[in-house]
């Protein structure tokens, strides 16, 4: 067990934890931010993407101790008001069904932007291809990220 | 205005509780971003007056609407609630949705899955709207002292003109909810209708992009446990004996034991699963410690013998045998294709069919197989549990909750009103989450633990879990006579552990001399409705080989479907044929002018299914890049009758035919020894994003039949379809799915 610093969503927050723990069950059962989701626990699916100082990252293989001053991102903190372009995209698209992965596409498809503001269709395919939907939403979700895309510029 | 005949037995839903009272309070912490319009902020009313089981109204007008089915992501947590607001004619913006516990005394069918949501829903809740709105009218009619049929409304507004009088509904609803509930209340014309038909946005949208927690597995409470199974390796095996001393030690650890789920000699339904009725459990306070707890546990697995399990079912109570061995899928091809060979359960017969054969022109024969496939839901299996002496709360992704209160009252020995379930969103179904062993393993586990637990799957244990879609087979033969007519058609199927054929459908009706067979073999590996259960395979199957059929008899192949259509409307062949020929011309003939299919070259196919009482007729455009297939577009022709939630439809559509593109590619679990040889996305290949078709264009037929549901008829077609086109590219046909196991490239 360590004590781990972490900012999460601008906030200080302190756990006392293995520090091999991944970043996805501190969120979840440590710090009760739950819209990170568990889908894999191998980096495959997306589900549990998170930012790591605005860069998309698999949080359900990052260690907690791995994470030293850099700032954590969740879906609960993309926006104050869920009103991200992404977020906003997201609703006019209404993109969901099932809904369980989407945070993790928000997260991933935001990360891209972060990066590069206006993606090609391509680079938005490279980009959101570690990301599994099941219900199949993909065409949403790229036209979703183009909408997005737009409101940025 | 119609009257609906009412064909319902219970109209129990119409009742106002004894349990809910009257005027009842709610909590209000489902309500933030609950509204399809979120950003608009309502006035919450002080008081709600119920009308029925689905319909509460506030003294301000607002409008509670109660989402009975459990939602897994085909929307019927918006579209249904839609149905009952265009009959109680309010404005879908005042309208709150909320999802309601599993209640069996109040809502008529709470049950996700079959795409019967909306079907079977239509006439209840139009129902139970026009209802709620005639008992307004009525409490206006007798406070106004005018007569009822001079009042008319709109969007939560009751109107007398002759007197100038107006009310909102919220006026109205203390005194409506004390009335007698009217009996046989006409419902609108459809050409009235103002809300079905309009598309409106999820109602758990804002939630959703939000992060808030809307599913089981975000679910927490004071004092809860987490715990895990572990379940045998390999299908065939049991718990022999378990080395927990290590464990036990391990930081957050609470306890490991074993639970029997289901004994042995319990009377199962067709819901209670068979698979792993034993389970190795490890509690502790925190997920990632069970989860290294998990792993550091030693079990020592020993061979199951034959053994006889009871189910009822709907041809009465059997005794099924679970086979002892470890299987593997060589074994499996070789007896299916050994099975193959011999004759079968006669499932239909028309005519002379070896006659016709004899005596044919052209003889086409092929045989087609597909491999078992997991459900992988992205939300893996999981449940809350809390039971103590007196009663069971469970909460959990569950599509039929009624099909698990058996298994539930008889293992943890209570009465049926001791156990509530609450129905939360589910991240996704498909089938597998219509089996409650969850519910059961997760209760079984909170009564032992005697605390509040929530019970969690990983990812490997949902996959190697069972409930799969069984691996099929299907051999077809067709007999053309000299001038390219069908003469005869002769389908067998089979499948482990269930045959895949349904007897009744397209073509059977269309031709003379028709012979449908049906075989399977018993395993131990479980199966479970997965989308379109047997149509997924069949339809793509059949589909396909119409395609081959038409080439042989050298027609367009839209064309020669319609003709085999027009001949089982013109002249049917036998009865209990289970399709209108002109709703299935009907969605062959828009894909044709939909997809400008004939004037436009390429590489396309057209497949046509009917199946979950809608039809689908599909074309897909595709072309090979870096030597992998690329979907390009995909048209859509729909008949599912009225559809309810335009954008939503199209969303479940899009849904399917990816869905199905992705299982026709790439959808397959093997086994070797038992073990399921894959455990997670790194060995099982899922569709994604760069793989997803770049365009789909779905096209609703316009008509006013009652509508059905769309969760599943546009998956079966794909996977025919594709292959279909695939065929244009490679100038070779896929039998074989996956399709990409055979060799894409070019060449």
């Amino acid at each position: 067990m360590a004590t781990i610093n972490l900012t999460v969503n601008g906030k200080k927050q302190s756990v006392d934890i293995d520090p091999a723990t991944p970043v996805l069950w501190v969120l979840r059962d440590h710090l009760n931010l739950v819209g990170t989701k568990y889908g894999c626990g191998m980096a495959q699916c997306g589900a549990c993407t998170i930012h790591l100082d605005g860069k998309a990252m698999r949080s359900c293989v990052l260690p907690v101790s791995s994470v030293g001053a850099q700032e954590i991102t969740t879906i609960e903190g993309l926006s104050e008001k869920g009103d991200h372009p992404v977020q906003k995209a997201w609703l006019e698209h209404d993109v969901p069904q099932c809904g369980y992965c989407q945070a993790g596409q928000i997260m991933n498809a935001a990360g891209l932007l972060n990066e590069n503001p206006s993606p090609s269709d391509d680079q938005i395919e490279t980009a959101m291809n570690g990301n599994i939907c099941r219900c199949g939403t993909y065409l949403r979700i790229k036209a979703a990220i183009k909408t997005a895309t737009q409101s940025n510029s | 205005m119609t009257a609906v005949k009412n064909t319902i037995d219970r109209r129990s839903f119409l009742k106002v509780s004894a349990l809910a009272g009257g005027g009842m309070m709610l909590s209000f912490s489902w309500l933030a971003g609950c509204k399809p319009t979120p950003d608009e902020v309502l006035a919450l009313p002080k008081e709600w007056f119920e009308l029925n089981s689905y319909i509460k109204i506030g003294e301000n007008g607002v409008v509670t609407l109660m989402s009975a089915n459990p939602e897994f992501g085909s929307n019927v947590k918006t579209s249904m609630p839609m149905i009952l607001a265009d009959e109680l004619d309010v404005d879908w913006k005042n309208v709150i949705v909320q999802q309601a516990d599993f209640f069996p005394e109040r809502f008529d069918r709470q049950f996700t899955g079959g795409s019967q949501g909306i079907r079977q829903g239509w006439k209840p809740l139009r129902t139970a709207g026009a209802t709620a709105r005639q008992m307004l009218v009525n409490a206006a009619a007798q406070t106004w002292n005018v007569p009822a049929n001079e009042i008319t409304t709109e969007a939560g507004m009751l109107f007398h003109k002759a007197s100038s009088k107006q009310a909102g509904y919220g006026e109205m609803a203390s005194i409506a909810a004390k009335l007698e509930v009217p009996k046989d209340v006409p419902v609108k014309e459809i050409k009235d209708f103002k809300v079905i038909g309009n598309s409106k946005k999820n109602v758990d949208g804002a939630n959703i992009v939000t992060g808030k927690p809307l599913f089981t597995m975000d679910y927490k409470q004071e004092g809860m446990l987490i715990a895990m199974i572990v379940h045998p390796p390999a299908f065939g095996l049991k718990v022999k004996s378990v080395d927990d001393a290590s464990v036990r030690t391990m930081p957050g650890i609470k306890d490991v034991f074993v639970i029997q789920t289901l004994a042995d000699d319990y009377e199962r339904n067709g819901f209670d699963t068979t698979t792993f009725t034993e389970l190795v459990v490890v509690a502790g306070t925190s997920t990632w410690e069970v989860l290294n707890a998990k792993k550091a546990l030693r079990v020592e697995w020993e061979k199951i013998t034959d053994k006889n399990i009871i189910v009822a079912g709907r041809g009465g109570t059997q005794t099924v045998t679970i086979p002892a061995g470890l299987e593997s899928t060589i074994s499996h091809n070789a007896k299916m294709a050994e099975m193959n060979k011999k004759p079968a359960n006669v499932l239909r017969k028309d005519g002379n069919p070896e006659a016709a054969f004899k005596k044919a022109a052209k003889v086409l024969e092929r045989t087609y197989t597909a491999p078992f496939l997991a459900h992988n839901c992205m939300e893996p299996v999981n449940c809350f549990a809390h039971v103590t002496a007196d009663k069971a709360e469970i909460r959990g992704p569950i599509q039929a909750p009624e099909f698990i209160m058996q298994a539930l009252t008889a293992r943890l020995g209570m009465p049926r009103e001791k156990i509530s379930i609450k129905l939360e969103r589910m991240g996704g179904g498909f089938g597998q989450r219509a089996y409650g062993h969850h519910l059961v393993e997760a209760a079984v586990i909170s009564q032992k633990l005697n605390a509040p637990v929530k019970m969690m799957y990983t990812r490997e244990d949902d996959m190697t879990y069972g409930i799969y879609r069984p691996t099929y087979t299907a051999t077809y033969r067709a007999a053309l006579d000299e001038n390219n007519n069908l003469i005869a058609f002769h389908v067998k199927g089979g499948g482990i552990p269930e045959h895949p054929v349904a007897a009744n459908r397209f073509p059977a009706g269309a031709v003379d001399n028709y012979l449908a067979e049906g075989w399977q073999i018993n395993s131990n590996i479980t199966i479970g409705a997965f989308r379109a259960p047997r149509s997924n395979f069949i339809g793509g199957a059949e589909q396909s080989f119409l395609d081959e059929l038409a080439e042989l008899a050298d027609k367009d192949p839209i064309e020669f479907r319609l003709e085999l259509l027009q001949r089982a409307k013109d002249k049917p062949v036998g009865e209990n044929n289970d399709y209108d020929a002109d709703r299935y011309a009907g969605v062959l003939k828009l894909v044709r002018e939909k997809s400008n299919w004939g004037n436009q070259s390429g590489n396309r196919g057209v497949a046509a299914y009917f199946c979950h009482n809608t039809y689908v007729a599909e074309v897909v455009d595709l072309e090979i890049k870096n030597n992998q297939p690329i979907v390009q577009k995909v048209v859509a022709a729909v008949d599912c009758g009225i559809v309810i939630n335009p954008d939503a439809a199209i969303n479940m559509g899009e849904g399917g035919i990816v869905d199905g593109i992705g299982n026709a590619l790439y959808g397959e679990l093997t086994f070797l020894d038992g073990v399921p040889e894959k455990n997670n996305f790194h060995q099982y290949r899922m569709i994604r994003q760069k793989e997803a078709p770049k365009a789909i264009e779905i096209h609703f037929v316009k008509n006013e039949h009652d509508p059905t549901g769309l969760g599943e008829p546009l998956f079966p077609p794909v996977f025919a379809a594709v292959a279909n086109a695939l065929y244009k590219v490679k100038g070779k046909r896929y039998y074989q799915q996956p399709f990409l196991k055979e060799d894409i490239s070019l060449g």
